[in-house]
């Protein structure tokens, strides 16, 4: 059944997506993180080697003879070499004053001796990192402050940052990969409990109205508890509807027993042929009104039970010899023969109540059909599939109406003086089809009419 | 034949009661269930017609304690419930039979006969006239020692002119007893069946007279 409910949103959708977009959110945060991180790491690289070479330069600085003498030490140099062939830059000044190397290096302000400062610059059309550190040279009779900057293009450490970026590019990704996995985990077990649920709801007949008694996560308790509740009310509901018709028919076929019997027992009294084919009407209106009525239970019934069939391992040939006994003393009223044939025990998965109350109303149309001193064939067949055809030798179906004659309340054109409601077919046809089965008509060639129901 | 009815409805009972005596049969009616196990107790029963639904009780309960009370009396039960899984609740109680209300009561007395005649037990009504002997029960007719089998409708209209003899049923009257009321060829096909109970009767002392206009009579020569 597909009667759909009106839909907002999904929750698997919800849930998908705040969990890849939280992931997402989380993987590009600590792509950032890292790579932040690792170019403070290697900056630090960079400055403390910067910062020992500047250190190295000012410490190769003295005042000799009066005069600033400074020897820049080439291991000062050396040590900043990289693969990248970084180029390096340098400017000394003596207190503000200019002395050597590029001059166009910017100066910083320098605090404390041989405290280095670090900038980063554009410097000769890169970016350069930028140290400068200051020293106070005293001599005799002379205090001079010595500043040294030195600068260093940045190709090696943006080569290394490139390399960590991808790497941590690579983690970020792979980390949203694996939460997005997880969050499709996730979701699909969460809603899985719903649809667990769902199924169980779905599978159920509507003749099992049973509480729920699996476990369900905390969060389903409630939905469950009321799902119950629910069926509560609503077996208690059917059982007084049942209750109700069961009832019901007593009260309105009691009655009408009482007026057959009288009518019958005043028939065997009265001589006046008006007054006896008056009584006869009235026996066969009560007839009638009972038939539909039973037929109408029965029709209510199987459409209750059809949703849901009680299906039992059961012998149909078994089950045809019990209905064959049952209506024996029928047929005898008519002396009419009713002739089992089957091979031997035809066992079917099937529900029996339904299965008999098919039967039981293709054996009645046959029986009420039937010329008397006739005979009624019923034969039982395992194969192809479990079939039961019964076969009179009656009037047999209008030709051209084959088909519709299994519909509601349609009677032949043929059943003019036979008592019926219509619905006898249409009860055996939907327990066929219940039964994944089908109902065939058809008339015999030497006359009759042939019904085979097969499961 | 000796009924019990246990039938709480004074107009259907009254109405079945009629009948049963129309065709000859001893009948007492318990309206409640405990005249029921009185009756039941005390009395010796072909068979027991129930009713289910009763002012004190549910007939299923009497159909248990009788059962249980190794009485095996044939059961029919009368109810008006048709729910299929109420009818096979009803045989495996110990039910031998039953009719859904409103009943045909050629069908009562068929499925009489057909339990009477399963259970073979209980009191004979055999019938000894000039020189056939007719087990009712049995559906068996002899005549001078050979065995007839008759068909049902036969049986029954020689249930019915056996019992009387010497008197006259009009035509009408045998075709309600014979047929149903969805039949509506009736009247004509009696000859049929009363041609084929001459041939039947053919060696013994016994003959059906047909008297123009009037009907027929069984003769004892």
């Amino acid at each position: 059944m597909t009667d759909g409910a009106p839909i907002s949103g999904s929750l698997r959708n919800r849930l998908v997506a705040i969990l890849v977009g939280g992931a997402a959110v989380l993987a590009l945060l600590l792509f950032f993180a890292i790579r932040g991180y690792a170019t403070q790491v290697a900056q630090q690289g960079q400055d403390s080697i910067l910062g020992a070479a500047v250190t190295s330069i000012l410490d190769a600085a003295a005042i000799r003879f009066g005069t600033v003498e400074l020897d820049i030490p080439y291991a000062s140099f050396s040590m900043l070499t990289t693969e990248a062939d970084d180029r390096v830059f340098h400017a000394v000044w003596q207190d503000g004053q200019f002395l050597s190397g590029y001059e166009a290096l910017p100066p910083a302000a320098t605090t404390g001796d041989r405290l280095p400062v670090y900038r980063t610059v554009e410097f000769a059309g890169a970016p350069v990192r930028l140290v400068t550190a200051s020293r106070t040279l005293i001599g005799a009779d002379q205090r001079t402050r010595i500043t040294v900057a030195l600068a260093q293009t940045q190709d090696a450490l943006a080569g290394t940052l490139q390399g960590i970026s991808r790497n941590a590019a690579l983690f970020g990704a792979g980390f949203f990969a694996l939460a997005t996995m997880l969050a499709f985990w996730a979701t699909s077990t969460t809603i899985g409990q719903l649809s667990r649920l769902t199924t169980s709801v779905t599978r159920r007949g509507p003749q099992d109205l049973s509480p729920f008694v699996k476990p369900v996560p905390a969060e389903m308790g409630p939905l469950v508890a009321s799902l119950n509740s629910l069926m509560g009310r609503l077996d208690h509901s059917l059982t007084q509807s049942e209750d109700f018709i069961a009832e019901a028919a007593h009260r309105v076929r009691t009655p009408l027993a009482t007026v057959r019997s009288y009518a019958e027992a005043t028939l065997q009294r009265v001589d006046k042929e008006e007054n006896r084919k008056a009584l006869r009407s009235m026996v066969r209106a009560i007839d009638e009104s009972s038939r539909a009525a039973s037929q109408l239970l029965d029709h209510a019934m199987i459409t209750f039970r059809a949703d849901h069939l009680d299906r039992h391992d059961i012998d149909l040939v078994d089950l045809v010899q019990e209905l064959v006994l049952r209506l024996t003393p029928i047929a005898d009223m008519r002396d009419l023969d009713l002739r089992v044939d089957a091979a031997g025990p035809v066992t079917c998965s099937a529900d029996p109540i339904l299965l008999q109350n098919a039967i039981r109303n293709i054996l009645d149309n046959a029986l009420k059909y039937s010329p008397p001193d006739g005979v009624v064939d019923i034969r039982v067949r395992a194969d192809p599939l479990p079939c039961i055809e019964i076969c009179d030798q009656g009037r047999g179906f209008p030709g051209d109406s084959l088909d519709s004659l299994a519909g509601r309340f349609t009677r032949g054109e043929n059943s003019q003086g036979i008592i019926g409601s219509g619905l006898g077919l249409t009860i055996a046809k939907d327990v066929a089809t219940a039964h994944g089965g089908a109902l065939r008509l058809s008339n015999r060639p030497e006359g009759g009419a042939c019904v085979s129901l097969s499961l | 034949m000796k009924f019990l009815l246990v039938e709480d409805n004074p107009e259907l009972a009254e109405a079945v009661l009629s009948r049963m005596k129309i065709d000859g049969h001893v009948i007492d009616h318990a309206p409640t269930l405990d005249d029921a196990f009185a009756f039941a107790d005390t009395g010796e029963y072909d068979l027991i017609l129930l009713d289910i639904m009763l002012p004190d009780g549910d007939g299923r309960s009497f159909l248990k304690r009788h059962r249980a009370g190794e009485h095996d009396t044939p059961v029919i039960v009368l109810t008006a419930r048709s729910q299929v899984s109420d009818r096979i609740g009803l045989l495996d109680l110990g039910a031998d039979d039953y009719v859904t209300k409103p009943f045909d009561h050629a069908e009562l007395e068929a499925r009489c006969r057909a339990v009477l005649r399963r259970r073979a037990g209980s009191a004979q009504t055999v019938t000894e006239l000039g020189g056939v002997v007719f087990d009712p029960v049995a559906g068996q007719l002899t005549v001078r020692g050979n065995v007839v089998a008759l068909r049902n409708r036969e049986l029954r209209l020689l249930e019915l002119l056996i019992r009387a003899p010497g008197q006259i049923f009009s035509k009408q009257k045998l075709a309600d007893r014979l047929f149903s009321y969805d039949d509506d060829v009736s009247e004509n096909a009696i000859e049929v069946y009363i041609g084929r109970l001459r041939r039947h009767l053919g060696a013994s002392d016994l003959k059906i007279t047909t008297l123009r206009s009037l009907g027929y009579r069984l003769d004892h020569d």
